[in-house]
């Protein structure tokens, strides 16, 4: 049951995302979109490795070793996002780096400025 | 007209697509073998409270070598593009901008209080990645946050890039030494259990994890720290 509402809500802002991408024509707009398309993911992977009743995978007071591997969430996935996150974030760095150096060319943000490698 | 509808489809598409995902959608009751298996050996064999750290650094440390190298790699890029001497018109541009404003009074006191604060909570953060939620990547993200804040506070100030990648560099090979040691001493390269294991859930224990954790935070930390330099005019 939760695991299909973050599903949702993952799909969701990924949708979102596309949308922007496809609809908005201001660099930065679209720069957004990436980033929403890629937190989308992140939950969208999250929501995956979640198991019923389950908790984080972290064996303290309230979750001893013995009774993890039925109670515990799927720690693969949760390492994955981890992974994931940091590389949305060098992405979304360097979008925003070529976004400076195509705004000082242009002096517009808008991608329609920008057909000499369209075909 | 063509194009919105286009779009529309495009989306139609996908959020039927997504839509099925959801409806087929079955919720876990049990882990998958490989997701159980994690969970009993990262306790047992590497004495690490946070399963999740204990993957990260131990066995699938390579991969997050591979990730700061990344960091690396964008932190090197960034300041690739953004390169200073080869833009064209920098004079223009430097001559008609007004000189920048001085941060509010409450953004600076509030910087002088925050700082402080924010390091310890960084160090807490790096520190405790393998008894709780935590760890490397998260603390030195923190670490880069204090650092906006007190460029924030005061926009004029100078970071010492030589310092930052000096330490930066430091760090990345104390943490591939510590992945050879692993691979001389005990199963495999990044293998933490070149340290004693200590006991269960106590600070120093979980053999090299909590010091890959520091040496992954400051890693992080000062990648960060150049990345967002490099924005700065």
């Amino acid at each position: 049951m939760i695991s299909t509402v973050v599903l949702t809500t993952g799909l969701t802002l990924l949708l979102i995302g596309l949308w922007g991408i496809l609809r908005h024509r201001n660099i930065l707009r679209i720069v957004i979109a990436f980033s929403l398309i890629g937190t989308g993911t992140h939950i969208v992977i999250v929501a995956i490795g979640y198991v019923e009743n389950g908790t984080a995978a972290i064996i303290d007071r309230g979750l001893s070793a013995a009774e993890a591997p039925m109670r515990a969430v799927d720690p693969i996935p949760s390492a994955l996002t981890v992974t994931a996150i940091v590389i949305g974030l060098a992405v979304t760095a360097i979008m925003l780096a070529f976004a400076i150096r195509l705004y000082e060319a242009k002096k517009t943000l808008s991608i329609d400025a920008f057909t000499e490698s369209k075909w | 007209m063509i194009r919105r509808a286009g779009i529309a489809l495009a989306i139609t598409l996908f959020g039927l697509m997504f839509a099925g995902l959801v409806l087929h959608h079955v919720e876990r009751r049990t882990l998958p073998p490989l997701g159980k298996r994690y969970v009993e050996l990262v306790p047992q064999e590497l004495g690490a409270a946070n399963v999740v750290t204990g993957i990260l650094l131990t066995y699938r440390g390579f991969d997050t070598l591979g990730e700061v190298a990344v960091l690396f790699m964008v932190a090197a890029g960034v300041g690739l593009v953004l390169d200073k001497r080869g833009r064209r018109n920098e004079g223009q541009r430097r001559g008609t901008r007004s000189p920048p404003r001085q941060a509010s009074e409450i953004v600076r006191t509030g910087a002088q209080i925050l700082l402080p604060l924010l390091a310890i909570f960084a160090a807490y953060i790096i520190m405790h990645g393998h008894l709780s939620a935590g760890g490397g990547f998260q603390g030195g993200a923190v670490l880069a946050s204090g650092l906006v804040l007190s460029l924030f506070a005061d926009p004029q100030q100078r970071l010492d890039q030589r310092f930052l990648s000096r330490t930066e560099s430091a760090a990345g090979v104390l943490f591939v030494l510590v992945g050879v040691a692993g691979l001389l001493f005990a199963g495999g390269f990044l293998d933490s259990r070149v340290l004693p294991l200590g006991q269960f859930g106590a600070f120093f224990s979980a053999g090299s994890i909590p010091v890959l954790s520091v040496l992954l935070g400051i890693k992080v930390g000062c990648e960060l720290s150049v990345i967002i330099d490099r924005f700065r005019t």
